[in-house]
């Protein structure tokens, strides 16, 4: 085995838990009983060094994603199913036909005092869609009409759709669609609606927020909120057990197999966040036979892998995203390992003896591990599996257009969004290459109509289809798994980049 | 040759191993794969995004382009823009400037006065227990790499026994203010260096006290103390001064490793986080200070050397 330097500091934290076990006997104490105000609370997160920013249209990575979140709203967000729900948006009614949707504010205001109006909900959309510039949000919320929009008073929104969208909330709630004041370009000290505010920022070292008493929700319990930068995963997990931080965000099963029972660190593990799979083209050799495809399924020792891979920390998957969420099929038996039938579909698709090349790289936490677990999975079915690990910081770009197979993660989203993004003909991170021009017309009819009943049977088609002959093989979800210090109370167990995650306002020292 | 002559002519040198480096870093840079746009997108590779974001960035424009407006800026002491934030680079090396410089110097402060002293103390007591117990000590540290001592120190002094804090989170930028912070780091960057140059001491004092002068010096009646340390310990430090220049060098390096187990926002942790993204601009002025820092202290190194010693600096 090789140990890379990354490798070494891993060890870090192993080594750390290791030492401490012999004095975590007790349980953790448990965090005070009810909600207390006051305190500074740290959090550290990774970051991407001194290129972070504040303005939250250019939010990219989790700590900017959890302190846009912190200082602003976005008009909806993503709840425990990861559908849309009401945040600055009172409510939304859509015409009959889909194509205008009308939005009520709720009562809020700026840290600056100025009420929070539709005229501020359009410009910063404008802004994201702004054709010169290159925000994450752009493709969210293409396909508003934005010349056709208008405010109707102050507090009401009306929006014209280029085409029919049901599912009109989810963009709502995109990733990075945060309501700035009308006409801000200069964020070095950013004014926004959300529970803290804004108090100093030292790039790729920390940010300070204060509490802001005149949030629409409700005033936070804690004073102060300081985003703390950590890169490596066992200097997070140091840093908490050496009491430099309350909160550290994103850490390994390793680490929480490791920690459990600890009296330094309580753990807060999020089910269905984060999916493992692997990405076969259709559209090329070999993947391109269904029965290839099936072969893999059928290869793959599901239990396994969440085993070695996510320590435990998660659950299979049944080579569909989005367990747990709104339109998911869960009626679709559980694959599992069938080695004898993988053997015949290989020698019927005359790939016996065939090596096939996986791409995987450390761009996310187990790719490599499951890389090769998996590729030990398919050793005497016929079929040799080659683990090729690429550079991590153009993995997803290189894997969008090279190889036939490669790893695969992605956090949560809703499945519409998810199958917008990869799975139709048009989709620009589709890596799977699946293209199918009556798929594109299932999504289409499940996103234009009013009809719940016909809505839910296009999902459970297009999941059908997916789970049959698709490219995706999804083994697992991942746990998202936060540490924070017993002291903590109301961390919400939730996905990675939903409403409830790093939700700081809920949260108090004990 | 004169003193100022040999100067001139190495600081010519000098400027052109600079650019000799700036070049390949940018060639290197660009043969990495993926670029700046690709390394933003991330995990959201949509190719037309990717597309947009270049353009943005300006890197539809010809790399020859590019790297010859970035050269032309470097006589102003113009370092360009970062790709991905839009600050100026001066503004990120002022930034970590500040980290880095508090452990370099900390650590060469420290380093002579205790290797010396180590190196003394075994040579004056030269086969006994306190020499082989150093030798020991010295010999067994020098042969744990950085990363691998500052994982064990963290674990058994910041985590195990909470004496020191694990890492300088939340430090910031002034790590003076919290000399705390600082201790678990300066260990691992002095305990190799502290093994190397007190064997070099070790070994030149036990010579130099074996050295006819000093045999001289005794039968003059010369007091122990003074001959020790008035004539022994300067021919003992000869070869220790060029060994702390290549430490200095060395440091760099060890610095990028320190700062990245510590958490410590120094230059180290702005390289490699202007690697991982590409930013050509930051990678680019970072390879020049680091490349202007070497060149200048094995400079003064050499000077140092062709001031003991003119005959054997190599000016022939």
């Amino acid at each position: 085995m090789t140990l890379t330097r990354r490798g070494f500091l891993g060890l870090t934290a192993g080594l750390s838990a290791v030492t401490l076990t012999g004095c975590a006997t007790d349980a953790p104490a448990p965090a005070a009983a009810g909600p207390r105000g006051g305190g500074r609370l740290r959090a550290a997160f990774a970051g991407g060094g001194a290129k972070e920013v504040l303005d939250p249209h250019l939010a990219n990575l989790f700590v900017e994603a959890a302190r846009s979140k912190a200082v602003f709203d976005k008009l909806a967000d993503l709840g425990q199913d990861v559908s849309a729900q009401p945040r600055l948006a009172e409510k939304w009614e859509p015409s009959a036909d889909l194509l205008r949707w009308r939005i009520t504010l709720r009562e809020a205001v700026f840290h600056n005092g100025k009420p929070v109006r539709a005229q501020d909900v359009l410009a910063s959309y404008a802004r994201i869609l702004d054709p010169q510039r290159t925000f994450r949000a752009k493709s969210s919320l293409s396909l508003i009409d934005l010349p056709n929009s208008r405010a109707v008073d102050d507090r009401t929104v009306e929006f014209a759709l280029t085409r029919p969208f049901v599912e009109f909330p989810n963009a709502l709630a995109a990733f990075g669609t945060y309501i700035v004041p009308e006409g801000t370009e200069d964020f070095t000290a950013p004014i926004g609606s959300g529970p803290f505010r804004f108090e100093s920022f030292a790039p790729g070292k920390s940010v300070l927020l204060k509490r802001n008493a005149d949030y629409w929700e409700g005033a936070p319990h804690l004073d102060e909120l300081e985003f703390v930068i950590a890169n490596e995963e066992s200097a997070r997990a140091n840093a908490l057990l050496g009491g430099q931080v309350e909160y550290a965000h994103d850490l390994t099963p390793t680490t929480a197999r490791a920690n459990t029972g600890s009296d330094r660190m309580t753990l807060h593990r999020s089910p269905n966040s984060a999916v493992q799979s692997f990405a076969m083209k259709v559209d090329r050799a070999p993947f391109d036979d269904p029965d290839l495809r099936e072969a893999l399924f059928l290869l793959a020792d599901r239990p396994q892998l969440v085993e070695a891979v996510l320590g435990g920390s998660g659950q299979v998957g049944n080579d569909l995203f989005g367990k747990g969420y709104e339109h998911y099929a869960d009626d679709i038996p559980q694959r599992g390992r069938d080695l004898d039938r993988a053997k015949f579909l290989i020698r019927k698709a005359g790939a016996e003896g065939l090596t096939v090349r996986l791409d995987t790289s450390t761009a996310a936490a187990g790719m490599v591990e499951a890389a090769t677990v998996f590729a030990d999975q398919a050793k005497g079915s016929g079929l040799t599996i080659e683990v090729v690990t690429g550079n991590k910081d153009s993995y997803w770009s290189d894997t969008l257009k090279n190889g036939s197979l490669s790893s695969f993660r992605s956090g949560a989203m809703p499945i519409e969004t998810h199958i917008a993004q990869r799975l139709l003909s048009d989709s620009g991170t589709n890596v799977t290459k699946w293209a199918r021009p009556e798929f594109d017309a299932l999504y289409r009819k499940a996103v234009s109509t009013v009809d719940e009943t016909e809505r839910a049977a296009a999902y459970r088609e297009m999941q059908g289809s997916l789970h049959a002959q698709g490219g995706y093989l999804m083994w697992g979800f991942a746990d998202w798994i936060v540490g924070t210090s017993p002291n903590v109370g109301g961390v919400a167990t939730a996905p990675a980049n939903t409403l409830d995650w790093a939700r700081f306002d809920r949260v108090w020292l004990g | 040759m004169s003193l100022r002559r040999y100067a001139v002519r190495r600081l010519g040198l000098g400027v052109l191993q600079v650019l000799a480096v700036a070049t390949l870093v940018f060639l290197l840079v660009r043969a990495l794969p993926g670029d700046a746009a690709v390394a933003l997108a991330g995990d959201n590779p949509d190719p037309r995004r990717i597309e947009e974001i270049r353009v943005a960035m300006g890197l539809d424009q010809p790399a020859l382009e590019r790297w010859w407006a970035w050269l032309s800026g470097l006589p102003r002491l113009d370092l360009g823009v970062s790709l991905i934030s839009g600050r100026p680079v001066s503004e990120f090396l002022l930034d970590g400037l500040g980290p880095t410089a508090a452990l370099a110097v900390l650590t060469l402060v420290l380093l002579v006065p205790v290797s010396v002293l180590v190196g003394v103390l075994a040579a004056l007591r030269e086969g006994g227990v306190l020499d082989r117990v150093l030798t020991a000590i010295s010999v067994g540290l020098h042969s744990i790499p950085e990363f691998a001592l500052a994982i064990v120190l963290i674990a058994l002094f910041g985590v195990q026994l909470r004496w020191l804090p694990p890492t300088a989170v939340g430090a910031g930028g002034n790590l003076l203010a919290h000399p705390e912070v600082l201790v678990l780091p300066l260990v691992v960057l002095l305990a190799r260096p502290i093994c190397s140059i007190s064997r070099l001491v070790r070994a030149g004092m036990i010579d130099a006290l074996a050295s006819d002068h000093v045999r001289h010096a005794r039968r003059l009646g010369i007091g122990v103390t003074r001959i020790r340390f008035a004539h022994a310990l300067p021919n003992a430090l000869a070869p220790a001064v060029q060994q702390v220049a290549r430490t200095t060098d060395w440091l760099l390096g060890g610095v990028i490793v320190v700062e990245a187990v510590f958490v410590i926002p120094g230059l180290g942790t702005a390289l490699v986080d202007a690697v991982a993204g590409r930013d050509l601009p930051v990678v680019q002025g970072l390879a020049v200070v680091f490349a202007v820092t070497t060149v200048l202290v094995n400079l003064l190194a050499d000077l140092a050397a062709f001031r003991l010693a003119p005959r054997s600096a190599g000016l022939a």
